[in-house]
């Protein structure tokens, strides 16, 4: 049911704030997932997202509870473990009016789900793709995931000897069309990013390190708030301007100092440089900047890498202007003479 | 020499796999079927690309059945690596055709032996030289066509067919088959009683297989989404979606109805099935054993979730990799069970290609009216053997897309619906799908558990309540699945229960156990599972009911006993799997066996 809502109150699909609520978090308190559910549920506001327009998807874990924590108005799947790439490849086909936003937490993406995650990217699904890393499985209390830093120490499991996955590299090597990775404590730039992501024409890959407050919170584990804090390095400051904002970009920024990336609906991503230049449309740059980053031990954040002009999974097939699930009978049954002809083409 | 045979013999051909034999083999079973003449054709074929052997054998059959044999009265060996199986398989009065490079020695006087020159006139053949091997083996057409009496016209439209008209092909093919048969008019002297003649018996009829029959019958049924992994013997089933669906499912302006993907694996084309189930369309995957047991996570939560999805496994012969290329009916018990905890699934038994076709469109009917997965069973002898079967025919009934709910049933229903709740008193609960923009359409789905308004909830009484609702709603599938066909006769003793591909064998084993002094029989052919009322009364009505099956364990009939548990001791078990099709034989001695008990 739409809320009534004070008219002074609504973006401009009309809705209020509570249009985009879901259902109170079931989440340890201070976990990083909550904050990002926060953030989706602020950036559909203020994008003015009808939450009709948009499915949720999830595997298993606690990353992939929290779909049920916002959107209430969507329709959600929370799917297998490792298998949301696949369950929303297949939805995806029946309104491409409809956008996907799925969120993964590492376990579900790097170790059971990588096969999933690696084709659902490499086919330019339309498809926001939250991973919600923490580097640690929570509902099972603790386990290492496939993120875990080399030398982690977790209570009960002992040091972790394996190399770490990398989540953005591996959407990269899988030839992702928009790749950015965010910290939860970090709200302003996840917000940006996020709509910028829910606006992106084909797979967005958002790797967040999202703190786990009851098993790996330790001052110096890589996946904590304090290491992220301490150690996080912008990549730039970044600010995205819906396509129906009208501002002129000139006259805010100082020239030179602002890159604007043009997103296939129009809309723009304003990046002002930091300390260094970076243009996040070279792949190669991307891969280069994860390595520095990588032996340097610095978490970088920002927007790693964006291609607007890739079609996208649905864009391949040639489907009608009505959305493939509102087809009838008179569409999708051929007429009875065509199998006169099949049955004659039989031998 | 012995009176002639007409019409009621096999044929088997050996060759080496790879060696472009099919197309010769099956250019013969389509020439004997424009003859008229009933026939089967079996690709007895290995795991391989090139190099093993394979054989092809094709049944004549005057009267009509169409199962396979394990005799064979003419064997034409063109492998060295199998002739001297080959030879000993010939049955005494037989024939045997063997290409006279093959430099083995033909020890049997029981029966005719005729040499072929096949590398002389292959070399003799006006084709480049690359194709020389491919075309060598139209030299057996040809000699067959002259010692069998094959009709050269039939022979010429078979070549027609299978080159889809292209002149050049079908030019050079039918002159190998001309010189051939010429040699063999000049040099070879009929000294065997097998002929074919031309008769009426296949009119009415066209040949297929059962995968291309299950594509195109998925595509009258209107599907939408199909993903699917390759896997033999299901991969020409998705592919037939590809070559037809084109061709049968674009609009005006030539916009597809339809999209196929092929998937990186068999975990993902079910997930993908379930996606677009969920999302409205009509959805399937294809696939076999190996395949099956990769989706099982998938199928348990499209039980649970209750999302409509069609399966197809073309089964094959496990477990494990087991025999890839080879038939059986072994996955009945998993599918059945398919999913951890309690499920349930519907299950549809095909056992012509025509019915391929019909549950190709009827396994979506069912599956959107229940809200939940429905697997079709085929298996490779269905699957990848050409059958002379009925025409396909048109569906019977309107599309029944199950209860979904849109934006203006909402309206009406002023927003307020449950998903998950039993409001018909069928166990059947109602949907909305994603892409209805009713402000109260959406809801959150789920494999964990959840109240009627599709809320999580670990409560033991909401929990339970919902599994016995969609116990009520398998019990509703009994009373929607397609019925057995049941053939009776006058006193008989007792009852056959069969289903899919062993149907030629049954029907013509009922004949032999007659003919062989054993009890008349009563037939009923299952088609479905959950099982029809019918069922428990043919069972009850008999003494003894044997259960046919082609797998180890008896499958079926676990099933049954488990579903029917007090009519349980009149099931007797006939299994058998070796790989191969039953015969009738096999089935009539496995009969006879037990009443002599």
């Amino acid at each position: 049911m739409t809320t009534p809502v004070n008219p002074a109150q609504v973006n401009r699909a009309g809705l209020g704030r509570a249009d985009y609520r879901g259902q109170p978090s079931t989440l340890c308190q201070g976990c990083g997932h909550n904050s990002i559910a926060n953030q989706v549920v602020n950036v559909a506001y203020e994008l003015g997202i009808v939450p009709e327009n948009i499915m949720k998807f999830s595997g298993i874990g606690c990353s992939s509870k929290s779909p049920a924590y916002f959107l209430n108005r969507s329709f959600g799947f929370n799917g297998l473990h490792g298998r949301m790439a696949s369950l929303a490849t297949g939805a995806l086909f029946a309104d491409t009016s409809v956008h996907a936003l799925g969120v993964s937490g590492d376990g579900d993406t790097a170790s059971i789900g990588m096969g999933g995650f690696k084709h659902l990217i490499r086919r330019n699904a339309p498809m926001t793709y939250i991973v919600e890393n923490n580097g640690v499985y929570g509902l099972t209390k603790g386990q290492f995931s496939a993120t875990a830093e080399v030398g982690l120490n977790l209570k009960h499991q002992g040091t972790n000897q394996y190399m770490p996955v990398d989540i953005c590299m591996e959407a990269l090597a899988a030839s992702a069309t928009f790749v950015a990775r965010s910290f939860a404590g970090d709200p302003k730039q996840l917000k940006e990013l996020l709509k910028a992501a829910l606006s992106h024409n084909g797979i967005a890959v958002l790797d967040v390190i999202s703190p786990c407050v009851t098993f790996n919170n330790q001052e110096n584990a890589f996946h904590s708030y304090s290491w992220s804090k301490d150690h996080s390095a912008p990549l730039h400051e970044i600010s995205f301007i819906p396509k129906l904002a009208e501002i002129r970009l000139e006259e805010e920024f100082e020239e030179g100092t602002v890159k604007e990336v043009t997103m296939h609906d129009g809309s723009v991503i304003l990046i002002k440089k930091l300390e260094k230049e970076y243009d996040p449309t070279s792949r190669a740059n991307a891969f280069q900047m994860i390595e520095e980053a990588t032996a340097n031990n610095w978490l970088v954040t920002g927007l790693i890498y964006i291609n607007s002009e890739k079609p996208t999974l649905t864009d391949l097939y040639h489907l009608p202007e009505t959305a493939l699930n509102r087809l009838g009978e008179s569409d999708l049954r051929p007429a009875r003479t065509t199998l006169e002809r099949i049955n004659a083409l039989m031998f | 020499m012995a009176d002639q045979v007409v019409n009621d013999f096999s044929v088997t051909i050996a060759t080496v796999n790879g060696s472009g034999s099919q197309t010769a083999n099956v250019t013969l079973l389509r020439a004997l079927f424009k003859m008229g003449i009933p026939v089967s054709g079996k690709n007895l074929f290995p795991s391989n690309i090139q190099g093993l052997p394979t054989w092809y054998t094709i049944r004549l059959s005057k009267n009509g059945h169409l199962a396979r044999r394990d005799e064979h009265e003419i064997v034409v060996a063109l492998n060295p690596a199998s002739f001297g199986r080959d030879l000993a398989a010939v049955l005494p009065g037989g024939a045997f055709f063997y290409a006279d490079d093959i430099q083995q020695s033909v020890e049997r006087t029981d029966i005719a032996v005729y040499p072929m020159p096949v590398k002389a006139l292959a070399r003799a053949a006006d084709v480049s030289a690359n194709l020389r091997d491919y075309i060598a083996n139209m030299v057996y057409v040809g000699v067959l066509a002259q010692m069998l009496g094959i009709d050269l016209g039939a022979i010429q439209q078979a070549l027609d067919f299978h080159f889809k008209g292209k002149e050049a092909p079908v030019k050079s093919n039918l002159g190998v088959v001309q010189a051939a048969r010429d040699w063999a008019a000049e040099n070879l002297k009929k000294s065997d009683p097998y002929m074919c003649e031309p008769m009426n018996a296949t009119d009415g009829y066209i040949m297929s297989d059962g995968n291309t029959a299950a594509a195109l019958g998925a595509i009258y049924g209107g599907v939408q989404f199909a993903a699917w992994y390759p896997i033999t013997p299901a991969s020409s089933l998705a592919e037939s979606l590809n070559v037809y669906l084109p061709q049968l499912r674009k609009t005006a302006n030539d916009k597809q109805t339809y999209a196929v993907l092929q998937a990186e694996d068999e975990l993902s084309a079910i997930g993908m099935a379930v996606g677009a189930g969920w999302a409205g369309l009509r959805a399937m995957t294809s696939t076999s054993g190996p395949g099956v047991s990769l989706m099982t996570e998938y199928a348990g939560l499209a039980y649970q979730a209750e999302v409509p999805i069609v399966v197809w496994d073309v089964q094959r012969t496990g477990p494990s990799t087991g025999l890839p290329t080879r038939t059986a009916q072994g996955d009945l018990t998993q599918v059945y069970f398919l999913g951890h905890g309690d499920s349930q699934q519907v299950m549809l038994l095909p056992a012509s290609v025509q019915e391929c076709f019909e549950f190709g469109w009827r396994a979506f009917d069912l599956a959107e009216r229940l809200q939940a997965p429905v697997f079709v069973m085929s298996d490779l002898d269905l699957g990848m053997n050409q059958w002379m079967t009925r025409p396909f025919e048109y569906p019977g009934q309107p599309m029944d897309r199950g209860k979904v709910l849109w934006e203006k049933d909402l309206e009406e229903l002023n927003g307020v619906w449950a998903r998950y709740k039993d409001l018909d008193g069928d166990g059947i609960p109602y949907r909305t799908v994603a892409g209805n923009r009713h402000p109260a359409a959406a809801y959150f789905t789920r494999g964990t558990g959840h109240d009627e308004h599709a809320q999580y909830s670990e409560d033991p009484a909401t929990w339970e309540a919902n599994l016995a609702r969609m116990k009520k709603k398998y019990g509703t599938a009994r009373t929607l699945v397609p019925k057995p066909v049941i053939d009776t006769l006058q006193g008989a003793e007792i009852g056959i229960l069969s289903f899919g591909s062993n149907d030629p064998a049954v029907e013509e084993a009922r004949i032999l156990l007659n003919q062989a002094g054993g009890p008349q029989s009563d037939y009923l052919r299952l088609r479905a599972l959950p099982c029809t009322q019918e069922v428990s009364e043919f069972i009850k009505s008999h003494a003894r009911v044997y259960i046919v099956e082609n797998n180890r364990d008896g499958q079926l009939r676990q099933i049954l006993s488990a579903a029917i548990p007090d009519q349980a001791p009149r099931l007797r078990s006939a299994c058998h799997a070796d790989g191969l099709p039953l015969t009738a034989e096999w089935v009539r001695d496995a009969i006879l066996a037990q009443e002599e008990d």
